[in-house]
């Protein structure tokens, strides 16, 4: 995007705000200015992402003085004592809980997005995705405490045991249900991203030329295969850019998932178990961190952060061109 | 539903205007179509034979498309639409609760005046999708080779049959939602200005291929061209404004209409 913004604007003269310089020059002027703010305000992003990046890339030298990236990524230790720091546990539990969340949350979605936009009556949609809208609003400290009063006791005492029970052979359901850990963090994440992933779908669904669906209809298809053969593949890379904006959304949550996930440095397959994340230890420890190395750390934690969302973005842009483009030659 | 059109005789249909000889094939009563509150196709009443051609012509927003689309409920999705009265397949309203306007699309097949061919669906796909979603088993490919054949645009594709249906040209478009509707095989045809977007070659084997298959099915074609109404049709039905003003033999309403609206049109006064 930003190259082909620069293509646009090659040639043109440095951008200097002279509001007047359109009043009397002609259109292209106008054009001009206008490429101009957007070409600023642009570039304004980028050196403000840009300067985050490296205020933390400083910030975390101390630690890296004394620990490898690689060793730092890769321990599992974190003891500020014997200056020892491991975020392996963190990633983990970002990563992990966050999987959970949109695993979850993006089949809910789809169908919710699909309720709304293709079968609900006409005047009855509008009553079902305000309320999905209003998820949006509630502040995410207010669902760390619906997660601590509702979620984690009603997973301790159902939840947990019946998958145990149930899928127990499986390893992410084993151990004593405790409440507090992965799956608790990742169910609370999914009500979360629920709203966005469905306002984006079904945005996405919506647009979906009236054309395509009479196609199908007029074959004789059902409203349900009018909606698979026609909805489902002009939404496909929607859906997928709202599902990975739910996960980005999922991988930063902070406040729920510190109250949650149960704050143990802990690595286990196991859904039930308690865990850690990057955004809850830097909550958790920066207003105790004193040495350098031990802010150098936190500030480390949260550059792994940002790389890890940069390299989702960019997965992301990836993929919903690759789905846009739909298949160029079809095996049958 | 129910039974196939087996009552009609194979002698030729009666040419005199509304004289019927058989139970028409299409039969429309008093229909009448809104928007909200725009009265788009007004107290209509037809008939149309089986095996014939019914082109219906009418300037630009005079509810052919409207008229058209009634005919196998594509209102039903339109929330603001409204249909009364009555259209009767082989002497069955379709406007009933036991007609199942999944069955009925089936039977009456539709080419939209725009193409719309699915786009993330190859050129082959297109063409089985009726297939498909029918459940009609058997050789797709020899179906798909036909139809293509017959909406004359084998030639151009059958080297590519695996590439998407975007990547054709509008014409080419058009000519192969004309073929997925053929795949089908429907009893009847409705066909939007089907050739608006080809060339006259293209055009001409469209002709060639309405006359092929009115052996078979029952077609109404909207067309804008006089020349191809003339060409293709057997009766010719005149809208104007919302209103059936004048139907009656293709060579009647182009020599010699009752109303003077007709004559004008069709003599390009108007319009
Ligand atoms: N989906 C719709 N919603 C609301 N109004 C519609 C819709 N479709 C058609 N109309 C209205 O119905 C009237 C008839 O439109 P229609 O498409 O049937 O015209 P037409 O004769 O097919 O014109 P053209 O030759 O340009 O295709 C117009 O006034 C149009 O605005
Ligand atoms: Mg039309």
């Amino acid at each position: 995007m930003a190259e082909s913004r620069a293509n646009v604007l090659d040639g043109a003269p440095p951008m200097v705000e002279r509001p007047q310089s359109t009043d009397t020059a002609g259109e292209g002027a106008g054009d001009r200015l206008y490429y101009g703010v957007l070409w600023v305000l642009g570039f304004f992003v980028l050196v403000v992402a840009g300067l985050i990046v490296l205020n933390l890339a400083l910030v975390s030298r101390p630690l890296f003085a004394v620990e490898g990236v690689w060793d730092f990524v890769k321990g599992d230790d974190w003891d500020p004592v014997t200056q020892k720091f491991g975020a392996l546990p963190f990633i983990y539990g970002t990563l992990v809980t966050s999987l959970v969340a949109v695993v979850v949350a993006v089949p809910v979605a789809i169908g919710l997005a699909l309720f709304i936009t293709q079968f609900a009556p006409h005047k009855l949609a509008p009553f079902l995705s305000t309320p999905v809208e209003w998820l949006a609003a509630i502040p995410s400290v207010v669902y760390g405490l619906w997660g601590l009063a509702v979620l984690v006791p009603w997973l301790r005492t159902s939840v947990e045991p019946f998958l145990g029970r149930a899928f127990g052979f499986l390893p992410f359901f084993k151990g004593p249900p405790i409440g507090f850990g992965y799956l608790a963090a990742g169910l609370c994440l999914a009500v979360m991203i629920l709203p966005t992933v469905v306002s984006v779908s079904a945005e996405v669904m919506k647009t979906t030329p009236e054309a395509q669906r009479e196609a199908a209809l007029a074959l004789g298809a059902t409203t349900w295969e009018s909606v698979t053969w026609s909805v489902m593949p002009h939404s496909r890379a929607g859906i997928l850019g709202a599902s990975l904006l739910g996960l980005g959304r999922a991988l930063g949550e902070t406040m729920a998932v510190t109250m949650l996930i149960g704050n143990s440095r802990n690595i286990s397959i196991s859904l039930f178990a308690p865990g850690y994340s990057l955004p809850a230890v830097i909550a958790n420890e920066f207003a105790e961190a004193t040495d350098n190395i031990h802010i150098g750390a936190l500030a480390a934690c949260g550059l792994i952060l940002f790389v890890i969302t940069f390299l989702l973005n960019a997965a992301a842009r990836w993929l919903v061109t690759a789905v846009q483009k739909g298949p160029a030659r079809v095996v049958t | 539903m129910n039974a196939l059109a087996s009552s009609a005789p194979d002698s030729a249909p009666a040419v005199a205007a509304g004289a019927a000889i058989a139970t028409p094939k299409v039969e429309v009563q008093k229909l009448n179509v809104w928007f909200a509150k725009n009265h788009a196709v007004k107290d209509t009443s037809l008939a149309v034979q089986v095996h014939t051609v019914l082109a219906v012509i009418g300037p630009s927003g005079c509810g052919k498309s409207t008229f058209l689309r009634a005919l196998n409920r594509m209102h039903d999705l339109v929330p603001v639409a409204r249909v009364t009265g009555k259209v009767l397949v082989d002497g069955q309203d379709l406007y009933t609760r036991e007609v199942d306007p999944v069955l009925l699309r089936r039977r009456v097949g539709m080419v939209f005046q725009r193409p719309n061919p699915f786009p993330t669906m190859s050129i082959e796909e297109n063409v089985a999708a009726g297939l498909v979603l029918n459940g009609i088993s058997g050789n797709h490919a020899e179906v798909v080779e036909r139809s293509l054949r017959k909406a004359a645009l084998w030639d151009e594709v059958k080297d590519r049959l695996g590439h998407a249906a975007t990547s054709l040209s509008g014409g080419q478009q058009q000519r192969l939602c004309i073929a997925r509707a053929l795949a089908i095989e429907p009893e009847v045809l409705l066909m939007d200005e089907p050739a608006s977007a080809l060339d006259p070659i293209a055009t001409a084997k469209i002709e060639e291929l309405i006359h092929e298959l009115k052996e078979h099915y029952t077609i109404i074609i909207v067309t804008h061209s006089m020349q191809q109404a003339a060409r293709v049709s057997d009766h010719t039905a005149f809208f104007y404004m919302g209103e059936l003003v004048e139907m009656g033999a293709t060579e009647q309403i182009f020599t010699n209409p009752k109303e003077r609206r007709t004559e004008d049109y069709v003599t390009g006064k108007f319009g």
